[in-house]
């Protein structure tokens, strides 16, 4: 059972304009919600009971999220769409934006009519040109179409919703840098609490959720909680996108139920690439730590599962690599995207980036040093659950990932001055 | 839970007690609990970006920055366990990676906050193998040295301005690593109270230029001391070192200054070290000046006093710098009148007094109570730049939703959102008469006044205060209707209900009239001492061409004069010109005494250092004169012992503003052609600061000028950068014309106490352009 929910039109022709959406049902829960005047507690209860969780990273319940708004406090409140997709591995949502805008676009307005928010914004990633043109034009058609705006259907409920393009910034995809940054200033994460829900965008009650979370509400409300959650196993509710890359035939975002063995979304994606062997495996974006091939192909696609493994489902980001790939060199590329991309307000994040970094890459240049594995190990315990936000734990965790499965190379390297493979 | 309720919480096993929401180390602060930190900073906002206040609470298994995590009830909190200490050196370790290793010539040694944590937190030798990063420095103007490759970019110096001085000057760009402290584009850091970045950041990237590598911190003396400009009475720590002031900290005063100074106050010390400096005393022999002894300079001034007097003190006046200690304002009054004068006056910058003053204006309140302030009307007055901090405290005012307007004749660069209300110095009246009116004034010209929508609405946020206060600056007093002002702002108080405060112009303004340095009975005030020529003066702390309102007409008087006597800390040209004889006197700093500051506070302090060269102390001078001139009275062997027996005559006077002053004055400001505004700018207030280097370097240091907005130059055929004549009265001064918009039509600003503004008439008068 694949394509239930997000990708439930990737068999139409055009999937992105309105009139194929509605052809589909499109709007109708929508519609239904502001003629019946459905509670807001109903809608927050059914998404509590569909058991989806946060499809940007960190699978935090989504109808808790929002029961968190005080929802009946005066005030502007906001919705806001996390589109800022940047974690590497990562494209499913870039897939949602071009595909299925629509969804996205009836799923914010039941958000924002769940929590009493009028206005929303969905901020994306500055290099996702393409999709937020497509965006852009689905907004306009739902303007048109008098599913945004004041007054909807004669509801009087009001919902306006912007997009805001990103300028490049892998930090904006944190939610409350990405909150400094539709207010205009400098992406760097907030110190929490307050959280969002309390002070969030213009230091108004806000819920940031991901594309991929905001788009599976309509089907959610449309088939009911109890139906979503059945689609996946104990705790991790529903279907997933998975964005599959690496050295495989066929790399693509995927949706598949959660707790389908990852034997077949590799299967799905055509298997490795040249028949290669599998090595290792990231499972849930760059930060997750790396798992072993092996081990990987024992596992079920689910929080649960992956966490047992050590690793994080994340945002679904499988990055499979084969026996050809030189670890030192795969950790060099890592930690460098993390030295470039940590904002800097914290010291141990801000140093600690680019020490990583630097003694990585002089271990993959040959100038490594017997000492240099037990000081990554130390450097990042140092960092890791020492910042404000988790990029700090994003560069410490595939470091530790990489020095527990795969020290042998490194060890390889720092005596041999190359590699163990190849 | 209620924020006010009490929790109990324990730190490294102590049980302190806290109100409940209090951020952690604020507890710990109070307790004495050491817990290292380096972004915190308890008058800026909550950052937590250095790590390096990490400590462990129970049941959470990530340590917490003790800055950002408020206490709540039962809490357990260790500040030295093995996961805080692993944490805390954690972040030691990363700051001290990229941080060069230049202490022994960084002028932060020694008082390094980074230097003295690294000691307990700090390894001996570092892991870090790579090259260190290098940050290009950025010249952001005479007072502040950077050395932006020692920052730990803790960001209190970005958050200082945006939260305090009111202007985001600087700003981190970049990302990671290479996130840097800077201008973004090339500019200077403007703020008046921009030296507190250099107090405020922990290492050595801020530092004070003036004070570049001239001292070790451990070389230096603290010696308490208050600040000698506005009116504020900011307190200080002196740093001397043989003898010598090195620079100026503020001293932590909650009442007073909080933990700031303004810029004036901080790099002042510098006027102590001009190369004008006055060290012997001076003689005129046939027009020219000798160095003589004191003696003779001494017997010359008692001589010629004498003589000048012959049979009536009335010939005799005194003009007092309102910037003189209470106990050399005692001594020379007293002086003045054993000599039979009660010509005696300090208010250099006033033209009218025609109005009944109250006995002590002051503030009206306390200087904290600003901060608490609904409402406030200022009137005449860029209070900004006349008293920094006072500013500051309203700019808090407004920050919490105080509605400030003002009635001044130039538009301010204001920090917060106000109301401005710009009009010509005769405009201003007809404002305040309006105001007046919309309160239900009545009387003379409030009759006529002519009510528009601003004015109803300034009079409305006085009137719905729950705290209004109406305020009068150094442009009301030296606007030729004052005695008009101080009625009308009267009447806007009263009928408001708001409180009437005065913002004294110096540093001694109050305490000036608390030592009665004030004329008596059918007694000259300054403005008839120096438009009618007296046979003899005594000045003290003035010069005549840049401390008094109509300066060409001071000079002309003076120089009519039969004799001139002058205490002076400097040489000056304009006082060389009048006077006959110049004793040195001791400066800020070299003298003991007391200042009463505007919440009438009397604030006594030490000498730090001994007075330049053979300088005495004036208080010292006046006694020896009363002494000299067989006057009782002058045996006192301290200045302590002046301060008591002033004391004792003030009784118990207090500061008081109230006072009978109606509105039943003619206009003398007709304002038909063009009107002179002659604002004295924040550094050009007194001798000290006009001979401060690095501040008349500052972009707040202008140069004398004739600026008129677009509309005026226009009309005149001037562009900017002309030169103009600009008469006054009988007299000129050539000048370059800038054009500046905050100038309303009608006027042109010439700034006085300035160089080349020195020839002119009064402050506040008609004048014409003349293209040169």
């Amino acid at each position: 059972m694949a394509n239930e929910v997000c990708f439930r039109n990737m068999d139409q022709d055009r999937p992105w304009l309105l009139e194929q959406y509605r052809s589909r049902g499109g709007y109708e829960v929508l519609t239904r919600i502001l003629r019946e005047k459905t509670p807001p507690e109903s809608i927050i209860n059914e998404v509590k009971a569909s058991g989806l969780r946060g499809r940007g990273g960190a699978g935090f319940p989504t109808g808790l999220k929002w029961s968190f708004i005080a929802r009946n406090a005066p005030g502007q409140k906001y919705v806001v769409c996390n589109s800022d997709e940047g974690e590497p591995g990562t494209f499913k949502d870039r897939d949602v934006l071009r595909y299925n805008p629509h969804q996205l676009i009836e799923g914010m307005v039941i958000a924002g009519y769940a929590i009493g928010a009028t206005r929303g914004y969905n901020y994306i990633r500055g290099e996702f040109w393409e999709p937020y043109e497509r965006f852009e034009a689905a907004l306009e058609e739902a303007r048109a179409a008098g599913f945004l705006g004041r007054d909807l259907m004669g509801s009087g409920f009001d919902f306006e919703l912007h997009s805001h393009l990103g300028a490049g910034a892998y930090i904006c995809g944190e939610e409350t840098a990405l909150l400094e940054s539709i207010e205009g200033k400098k992406g760097q994460p907030r110190y929490k609490p307050p959280f969002p829900a309390h002070f969030g965008l213009y230091g108004q009650p806000t819920i940031i959720n991901n594309t991929e979370s905001l788009a599976s509400i309509p089907v959610i409300m449309e088939k009911g909680g109890q139906w979503f959650k059945e689609l996946g196993v104990e705790n991790s509710g529903g279907s997933k996108l998975f964005s599959i890359s690496g050295n495989i035939k066929n790399p693509g975002v995927f949706e598949i139920p959660l707790g389908t063995p990852f034997a077949e979304l590799l299967e799905m994606a055509g298997g490795m690439k040249n028949g290669s062997k599998i090595k290792a495996v990231i499972p849930g974006g760059s930060s997750a730590p790396i798992i072993p091939g092996e081990q990987m192909m024992q596992l079920t696609m689910d929080y649960d599962a992956i966490a047992k493994a050590g690793s994080m489902l994340g945002s679904g980001a499988v990055i499979v690599l084969d026996d050809r790939n030189c670890m030192v060199k795969v950790l060099e590329r890592m930690s460098y995207f993390y030295y470039e991309e940590s904002c800097g307000q914290c010291t141990p994040c801000r140093e600690g980036t680019g020490w990583l970094y630097r003694v990585v890459h002089r271990i993959e240049t040959g100038h490594g040093r017997p000492e240099d594995l037990a000081l990554l190990d130390d450097m990042t315990t140092k960092i890791a659950g020492r910042t404000i936000c988790a990029l700090g734990d994003a560069a410490a965790m595939p470091v530790q990932g990489m020095l527990k499965h795969f020290r042998e190379e490194f060890e390889y390297h720092i005596t041999h001055k190359r590699c163990l493979v190849s | 839970m209620s924020d006010d309720q009490m929790v109990t919480i324990q730190v490294d096993g102590r049980e302190l007690k806290a109100k409940a929401g209090t951020l952690l180390i604020e507890v710990t602060d109070a307790a004495g609990i050491n817990i290292p930190r380096f972004c915190y900073h308890k008058k800026l906002s909550i950052a937590a970006n250095c790590r390096m206040c990490l400590v462990e609470v129970a049941k959470v298994p990530k340590p917490l920055p003790a800055c950002a995590t408020p206490v709540n009830e039962g809490m357990q909190v260790y500040t030295r366990s093995p996961l805080a200490l692993a944490a805390q050196k954690g972040t030691m370790e990363f700051l001290l990676i990229n941080h060069p290793l230049d202490c022994p010539i960084c002028d932060q040694g020694g008082e390094c906050e980074l230097q003295d944590i690294a000691l307990g937190y700090g390894n001996d030798a570092s892991r870090f193998v790579e090259g260190k990063r290098v940050v290009p420095d950025r010249d952001i103007g005479p007072l502040i040295a950077t050395d932006f490759t020692r920052c730990i970019h803790c960001t209190r110096c970005v958050r200082f301005g945006a939260e305090i001085a009111g202007i985001r000057e600087l700003g981190a760009t970049g990302r990671g690593e290479h996130m840097e402290i800077g201008t973004y584009i090339e500019k200077s850091v403007d703020s008046e109270l921009s030296g507190n970045i250099i107090d405020i950041c922990p290492v050595g990237s801020l530092t004070s230029k003036p004070f570049l590598y001239s001292a070790r911190a451990w070389e230096l003396v603290q010696r308490k001391s208050i600040a000698p400009h506005d009116s504020v009475g900011s307190s200080l720590n002196l740093h001397v070192r043989r003898n010598q002031v090195m620079r100026v900290h503020p001293r932590d005063n909650e009442a007073v200054n909080e933990c700031w100074i303004s810029d004036r106050d901080r790099f002042s010390y510098e006027g102590l070290y001009s190369a004008d400096r006055l060290t012997r005393p001076l003689v005129k022999k046939s027009g020219n000046w000798v160095e003589t002894d004191w003696q003779e300079a001494l017997e010359a001034v008692a001589q010629g006093l004498k003589r000048a007097r012959g049979t009536s003190g009335n010939r005799l006046g005194a003009l007092l710098s309102p910037g003189a200690t209470l106990e050399e304002f005692y001594l020379a009054q007293k002086l003045m009148r054993g000599l039979g004068s009660e010509n005696i006056d300090f208010r250099l910058r006033q033209s009218d007094f025609r109005a009944e003053e109250p006995a002590y204006p002051w503030l009206g309140q306390t200087i904290a109570q600003l901060d608490e302030l609904n409402a406030a009307l200022l009137i005449g007055s860029n209070i900004r730049k006349e008293q920094p901090i006072l500013g500051h405290r309203l700019r808090k005012a407004a920050l919490t939703g105080a509605q400030i307007s003002f009635i001044n004749p130039l538009e301010l660069e204001l920090n917060y959102h106000a109301t401005q209300l710009v009009n010509s110095p005769a405009g201003m009246i007809s404002d305040l008469a309006a105001v007046a009116k919309a309160l239900g004034g009545y009387g003379g010209l409030i009759d006529s006044a002519e009510v528009s929508d601003v004015h109803h609405r300034l009079a409305e946020q006085l009137r719905t205060a729950e705290r209004a206060t109406v305020l009068l600056g150094n442009i009301a007093v030296a606007h030729p209707d004052y005695a008009l002002i101080q009625g009308l702002a009267r009447i806007i108080a009263g009928n408001s209900g708001s409180l009437l405060g005065y913002l004294p112009e110096a540093a001694n303004s109050v305490g000036g009239r608390l030592a009665g340095a004030l004329p008596g009975n059918d007694g000259s005030n300054a403005q008839e001492m120096l438009s009618n020529p007296h046979k003899g003066y005594l000045l003290m702390g003035v010069e005549p061409g840049f401390d008094c309102w109509n300066p060409a007409r001071a000079m002309e008087t003076l120089g009519q004069a039969e004799f001139v006597a002058a205490l002076s800390a400097f040489r000056s040209q304009s006082l060389e010109q009048v006077a006959d004889v110049i004793l040195p006197i001791a400066a800020f700093a070299e003298t003991s005494g007391t200042y009463v500051n505007a919440q009438g506070e009397w604030q006594s302090f030490s000498g730090a250092v001994a007075p330049a060269g053979e300088s005495r102390p004036a208080w010292k001078v006046l006694r020896v004169l009363g002494n000299l001139l067989d006057l009782p009275g002058f045996d006192q062997v301290s200045s302590e012992e002046i301060l008591a027996e002033a004391r004792q005559v003030a009784g118990d006077r207090k500061p008081d503003n109230s006072a009978d002053g109606g509105v039943a004055y003619e206009r003398l400001l007709a304002g038909v052609g063009l009107t002179r505004i002659g604002d004295v700018p924040i550094y050009a207030l007194d001798p000290l600061v006009r001979r401060a280097a690095s501040l008349q370097k500052t972009r707040d240091a202008i140069e004398a000028s004739s600026r008129i907005n677009a509309r005026e130059a226009a009309m005149a055929g001037l562009a900017d950068g002309d030169k103009v004549v600009v008469k006054q009265d009988k007299n000129s001064a050539k000048l370059r014309v800038v054009i500046d918009p905050t100038v309303p039509d009608g006027c042109v600003r010439i700034p006085a106490g300035l160089v080349g503004t020195d020839t002119l008439g009064g402050q506040i008068g008609d004048v014409t352009l003349e293209k040169a």
